[in-house]
């Protein structure tokens, strides 16, 4: 049964405050292969023009994917999270996530169309400081495939 | 923002330096545990295998973080990427061996922008396939 297009515009409560660490910023790095300094080396972000380390670009996903959960639990949804696929990831950055950030996110359906038998979300995830301060929007588009698709 | 690439010395159809990186599936557990994305696809080929996959792949996020990697050296600064964004197009098989699999990004300077931006345009293959679509990123140079 397709996803009723009438649950687009739906925003969620904003996540619980999330601090950014400096060793989560490594963490990530490493997973993503990149040794970068500046993900690492507070001296080297700071002659960058950061207060601290930065987080690698595509990071902020950790905070969108995070916020997402709720989406897929919605049960007015009724997402099988078995027949998700990831179809378009943006990020559009007002600065780099940095160590130190206290992040929330709030997460919104833009829109639900369907098409071929499948289903498709476009998300927004807003990522700003508990301080209002608007950091990243990270904008997903999630496929779910129809029963017809197999799997 | 101090990029080591400076606005005026690039134009249209400047090349960025390409690279080859590795996916080997001991890269795609370090990703589920570093990003959250714990989805069974990733780190398990029976199940990859039972819902009409060739193998595990890797995480789409991973790619797109690879590719962000030619983007990023290139500037000096990572924080200069201002707004990336890819369609996934097909998925990269990542074979249980000690090669894995290789996804070769390349990019060049597609429009220059007001303030100092520039748009680059990526193109991101794995055994001569596209993986990434209409990838771009805009940077803002110093």
């Amino acid at each position: 049964m397709p996803i009723d297009a009438a649950h687009a515009g739906r925003t969620y409560p904003p996540t619980a405050p999330y601090l950014v660490g400096v060793e989560k910023i490594r963490e990530f790095a490493t997973a993503i292969g990149d040794p970068n300094p500046a993900y690492r080396d507070a001296g080297v972000a700071r002659a960058l023009g950061h207060p601290d380390v930065i987080a690698p670009p595509t990071f902020p996903f950790v905070l969108s994917f995070a916020a997402s959960r709720q989406i897929v639990a919605d049960p007015e949804l009724g997402i099988d999270y078995g027949r998700v696929v990831h179809g378009e990831q943006r990020f559009v950055a007002s600065r780099p996530v940095r160590a130190g950030d206290l992040l929330t996110t709030t997460v919104s359906i833009d829109s639900i169309r369907s098409a071929g038998g499948h289903d498709m979300l476009t998300t927004r995830s807003e990522v700003a400081t508990t301080e209002g301060e608007h950091v990243v929007t990270a904008f997903s588009t999630l496929v779910v495939r129809g029963p017809e698709s197999g799997a | 923002m101090a990029t080591q690439i400076s606005y005026d010395d690039v134009e249209v159809g400047t090349e960025l330096p390409s690279q080859q990186l590795p996916v080997r599936r001991v890269d795609l557990v370090r990703y589920a545990g570093a990003s959250g994305d714990f989805n069974v696809i990733h780190w398990n080929a029976r199940v990859a295998r039972s819902v009409g996959l060739p193998d595990v792949i890797a995480h789409g996020m991973f790619t797109m973080a690879l590719a962000a990697r030619v983007v990023t050296d290139w500037a000096g600064d990572p924080g200069a990427v201002v707004d990336y964004g890819v369609r996934f197009t097909r998925p990269v098989p990542v074979p249980d061996d000690d090669e894995g699999a290789t996804v070769e990004v390349a990019a060049v300077v597609a429009v220059l922008l007001e303030d100092r931006r520039v748009r680059v345009d990526l193109t991101v293959t794995s055994a001569g396939q596209t993986v990434l679509g209409r990838a771009r990123a805009v940077v803002q140079l110093s």
